[in-house]
C-alpha cells in the first residue's frame, strides 16, 4: 500500500473517530428529551407534530404497540411512494416529463426504500420525476433511517430497563430522530456539497454545445451534451448520513454532479459511518455503561479495518490479464495505478476501495465506483460485509440492534463454555431471547441463500424484452462472476444494502418481485423478534453484578463477538462465494 | 386500530412535509444564492455559448485535442445517461476492448514506447469522468504538440498548469481536467 493510501485512511478514522463522542453523546440527550424542552422554540415545533396527529408523548407502549405503529407507518410510506411513481406523468415537477413507472418496478422500488435499503432498479436521471425523488423517496431516506433509530432506542431501553412494561412512544422516537438528528445534520451536509458542485435546481435539464463533436453509431454528429439537474444535494445528504444510499443519478456518487471532488467525497464516504458509529456511544451512555458502547464499536473495527485493507491490496495489485496486454498499474506520483475500470480518475483506487467496504459494512449501499468490475477478491470483500448480517456499523439504528442480537448470542456461547448463567447488562438471556436473536441472526442468511438458488435455477438467467419480447440474458458477464452478480444481488437485498453488481438486468418482473419480498422480509421480520426480545428483556428485574457475572466490556468480549460474527458469516457462506469471486481469482491469476 | 392509522397517516403528511418539501426548498433557496454557479451544474461559458460543464467530461477524439477516458455510456459521453461497463476482470469482452483501445492509444502515439498509463484504456465509472491522470496526459502531449505545430514545452506548461494535486495534500488523486486543458489549448492558438 503506498503512504498516501495509509495517510487518507487514517485521516477517515481519526475524524470519524473524533466524532463519535459529542455527537453520540448529543443523540442520547436527544432520546432521553433532556434537551429541547417543551419552552424552547424547537420543543414547541415538536409539540405542535405531536398534537396535530393526535400523539400522546407522554404515553409509552408495549413491544406489540411499538412494532404495530412502527409497521403501519412504514405501510403507508410504502403505498404513498408506489401510488406517487405509477401516477408521476400526470404530476408537477416534472420538467423531462417522463411517464409513469410500471407496477413491478414502482413496487420494488417503494419497498426498497421503506426499508432503508435503497436498491434501485431504475437509473434516476431516466425515470424519476423531481416531485417523485423529493416528496417521495428523498422523505423515506429520512424515514426508513428514523424507523430504524427509534427500534434500536426502543431496544436499549428494554436493556436498561428494569422490570417495565412499556418500551417507549414510536412517535416520539421517530419525531427526535427526524427533526433533532437527520435533518440538521442533512441540512449542513447539502450545503456543503452544493458548494463542491453538487447540483440543486428545479430548472430542467440543460443542454449545451460540445467542444469536439463526435460522429454517432448511424453517421449523425453529436453536437450537444445533456446535463441533467433536479434537488440532488439535498437528497445525497441524506442518502449518505441515513445508511441509505439510492442515488440522484443511476451511477450513484461515482456522478459528477453527485460527488464532483475529493473533499465531497470525503464527506459523504465519513456521513455513511457517522451516524452507526456514534450511535454506539450513544447506546453505551443510554445503558449508563459507556464501555460497553466502545466495546461493541471495538468489535465493528477489528472486523472493518482488516477487510477494508485486503480490499485496497487487491484493487490496487491490479488486474493481470490487463497487465498483460501493456497496461500501466503500478501507482506512481502521476497516477493512482491498480485495476481502474469502473473506478474514477478524481478517486482512484485508495477512496474506491474505502467508500465500498464503508458502504457495504453500513448498510448503505452507494456507490462511487462500479463495484462489477472489481478484481474478484476485491469484490468479494464488499460482498461478505453485507453477508455478516449488516452488523458492522450496519444501517443507522439497524446495524446497531443487530449486533446487539449477535451479543446474546456470544453472552449465551460464552455462557455454555464456563458454565455460567448467560447475562447481557444485568438481563438474564434464556430460551425466549436466545429464539429470538436466532430469527435475527438467520432470516438474512435464508433469504440470500434461497433467492439465489431459485434465480440461478433458471428465473433469473433470462427474460422476455418488453417492447419486442425478444429473449435476453439478465447478466452481464460469463461464468463464475455471473453467478456473482446474483449472488450480490440477493445478499444485497437480503441485508437491506442496496449496492449492486450493476450488470445484472434486475429492472424485469423476477428480480423486481424477488429482491421485492428479499427486502420486506429482512426489513420487518427483523424488527419484530427484535422489538420482541426488547419487550421480553424490559420485563426483567436486573440482577446484580456479581462474581459469576461475565463482563461484556472487555478484550476478551470484544474478542468473542468479532469470533461469533465471522464465524456465522463465513459458515453460512463461504460456499456459495466458492462458486463465485474464488473462483474466479484463480482464473484471473492463472 | 383506527386511531393508530390515523395517526400513521397524519404524522407521515407532516414529516413528508418537513422533509420533502420545506428542506429541499430551504436547501435550493440557500443554494441558489451562495453557491449559483455549482447549483445549477457548473457549467462553461466560450463568449456567449455553454460549452459544457466544468464537472462533466466530453468525448474527445480529434488529434488537436487530449482524450479523456473511454465512456461506457451510448453515445459516449451522454450526460442523460450515466453509466459504467459492469464488466467483470476476466470477461473477454473486456479483454478485447482493453486489447483494441491499447491499439488505437499505441498507434496515435508512436513516440511513447512504455505500458499505457491504465486510465486511458479503461472505461470510468460514471462514463463521464472529467479527468485523466497526470501521467495519462504526459502520455499525449507529443502528438497534440505535433498535430497543432505548439511547441512541446507550451503543450507541458500548459498540462503543468491545469494539473490540481491533492486537496490538502492528501485526499483524492492527482488529475487533469480534460475539458478545461482542451479549452485552454484552443484560446493559447486563437489569434
Amino acid at each position: 500500500m503506498t503512504a498516501n493510501a495509509w495517510m487518507q485512511f487514517a485521516l477517515y478514522f481519526a475524524v470519524l473517530l473524533l466524532a463519535v463522542k459529542p455527537l453520540g453523546l448529543y443523540m442520547a440527550r436527544v432520546y432521553q428529551g433532556r434537551l429541547f424542552g417543551p419552552e424552547s422554540r424547537l420543543g414547541k415545533c415538536e409539540a405542535w407534530i405531536y398534537r396535530l396527529a393526535g400523539v400522546n408523548p407522554s404515553e409509552e407502549t408495549g413491544w406489540k404497540r411499538y412494532a404495530v405503529e412502527a409497521l403501519m407507518f412504514n405501510l403507508v410510506g410504502l403505498l404513498a411512494v408506489y401510488a406517487l411513481q405509477r401516477f408521476q406523468g400526470a404530476l408537477p415537477l416534472n420538467p423531462q416529463k417522463l411517464p409513469g413507472v410500471g407496477p413491478d418496478s414502482s413496487f420494488n422500488t417503494a419497498v426498497s426504500f421503506a426499508s432503508n435499503t435503497n436498491w434501485q432498479g431504475y437509473g434516476g436521471e431516466s425515470t424519476m420525476s423531481y416531485l417523485t425523488q423529493m416528496v417521495g423517496l428523498s422523505v423515506q431516506n429520512f424515514l426508513s433511517a428514523a424507523t430504524g433509530m427509534a427500534v434500536l432506542v426502543a431496544f436499549v431501553r428494554g436493556l436498561s430497563r428494569n422490570s417495565a412494561a412499556t418500551i417507549g412512544n414510536f412517535w416520539v422516537d421517530l419525531t427526535r430522530s427526524t427533526i433533532y438528528i437527520l435533518l440538521p445534520l442533512s441540512t449542513v451536509l447539502a450545503l456543503a456539497l452544493v458548494s463542491q458542485g453538487v447540483v440543486q435546481s428545479f430548472a430542467e435539464y440543460k443542454v449545451v454545445s460540445v467542444v469536439d463533436p463526435i460522429a454517432n453509431a448511424d453517421g449523425s454528429s453529436v453536437t450537444e451534451q445533456t446535463l441533467p439537474l433536479g434537488p440532488a444535494a439535498s437528497q445525497i445528504a441524506i442518502k449518505q448520513l441515513g445508511t441509505n444510499g439510492g442515488g440522484f443519478f443511476n451511477v450513484n456518487s461515482a456522478h459528477p454532479f453527485e460527488n464532483p471532488t475529493p473533499l465531497s467525497n470525503f464527506l459523504q464516504v465519513l456521513s455513511i459511518l457517522l451516524i452507526p458509529a456514534a450511535l454506539c456511544f450513544t447506546f453505551g451512555e443510554l445503558v449508563d455503561d459507556r464501555r460497553q458502547g466502545w466495546a461493541i464499536l471495538a468489535v465493528m473495527l477489528v472486523i472493518f479495518v482488516p477487510l477494508l485493507i485486503a480490499c485496497q491490496l487487491s484493487e490496487q495489485a491490479g488486474n493481470p490479464k490487463l497487465a498483460a496486454l501493456g497496461v500501466e498499474q503500478t501507482a506512481s506520483a502521476t497516477q493512482s495505478g491498480g485495476n481502474m475500470e469502473g473506478k474514477e480518475t478524481r478517486y482512484g483506487i485508495v477512496n474506491s476501495t474505502l467508500w465500498a467496504t464503508a458502504t457495504t459494512a453500513a448498510s448503505n449501499g452507494s456507490v462511487n465506483s462500479m463495484h462489477d468490475s472489481f478484481t474478484p477478491l476485491g469484490g468479494l470483500v464488499p460482498m461478505w460485509l453485507m453477508q455478516l448480517g449488516e452488523v458492522v456499523f450496519g444501517g443507522v439504528g439497524s446495524g446497531l440492534y443487530g449486533m446487539l442480537a449477535f451479543a446474546i448470542i456470544a453472552v449465551f456461547i460464552s455462557g455454555l463454555m464456563v458454565g455460567r448463567t448467560p447475562e447481557y447488562l444485568g438481563k438474564k438471556i434464556e430460551a425466549y431471547e436466545m429464539k429470538m436473536a436466532s430469527l435475527v441472526v438467520l432470516i438474512p442468511c435464508f433469504v440470500v441463500l434461497t433467492g439465489t438458488a431459485i434465480a440461478v435455477l433458471g428465473p433469473g438467467l433470462e427474460y422476455h424484452a418488453a417492447d419486442t419480447s425478444e429473449l435476453k440474458g439478465n447478466l452481464n458477464n460469463p461464468g463464475a462472476h455471473g453467478f456473482s452478480e446474483v449472488l450480490y444481488a440477493f445478499t444485497s437485498a437480503g441485508n437491506n444494502n442496496g449496492s449492486a453488481f450493476a450488470g445484472l438486468s434486475a429492472n424485469v418482473p423476477f428480480y423486481n418481485l424477488a429482491l421485492g419480498i428479499a427486502m420486506l422480509i429482512a426489513r420487518y421480520w427483523l424488527i419484530i423478534p427484535t422489538l420482541a426480545i426488547a419487550g421480553s428483556l424490559a420485563a426483567k428485574k436486573v440482577s446484580p453484578v456479581g462474581l459469576g457475572t461475565l463482563p461484556t466490556h472487555t478484550p476478551l468480549f470484544v474478542a468473542m463477538l468479532v469470533g461469533v460474527v465471522v464465524i456465522v458469516g463465513a459458515l453460512t457462506y463461504v460456499p456459495a462465494l466458492a462458486l463465485g469471486p474464488i473462483v474466479e481469482q484463480l482464473m484471473m491469476t492463472q | 386500530m383506527t386511531q393508530c392509522i390515523r395517526m400513521g397517516v397524519i404524522m407521515y403528511a407532516i414529516l413528508t412535509l418537513i422533509t420533502g418539501v420545506l428542506y429541499p426548498l430551504v436547501v435550493t433557496g440557500v443554494s441558489q444564492v451562495l453557491f449559483h454557479d455549482q447549483a445549477n451544474g457548473s457549467v462553461v461559458m466560450r463568449g456567449e455559448t455553454a460549452i459544457g460543464s466544468s464537472l462533466i467530461g466530453q468525448s474527445f477524439d480529434d488529434p488537436r485535442y487530449f482524450w479523456g477516458r473511454p465512456s461506457a455510456t451510448s453515445p459516449a459521453y451522454n450526460g442523460a445517461g450515466s453509466s459504467g461497463s459492469n464488466l467483470g476482470p476476466i470477461n473477454p469482452a473486456l479483454l478485447d476492448a482493453v486489447a483494441e483501445r491499447v491499439k488505437t492509444v499505441r498507434a496515435a502515439h508512436p513516440t511513447q514506447t512504455g505500458p499505457v498509463p491504465g486510465d486511458l484504456v479503461t472505461a470510468s465509472a460514471s462514463g463521464l469522468d472529467p479527468h485523466i491522470s497526470p501521467a495519462a496526459a504526459q502520455y499525449q502531449i507529443d502528438r497534440v504538440a505535433n498535430s497543432r505545430g505548439l511547441s512541446k514545452e507550451q503543450v507541458t506548461g500548459l498540462v503543468a498548469a491545469h494539473t490540481e494535486s491533492r486537496t490538502f495534500g492528501v485526499l483524492g488523486e492527482p488529475r487533469v481536467n480534460v475539458l478545461e486543458l482542451n479549452l485552454a489549448l484552443d484560446a493559447a492558438q486563437r489569434p
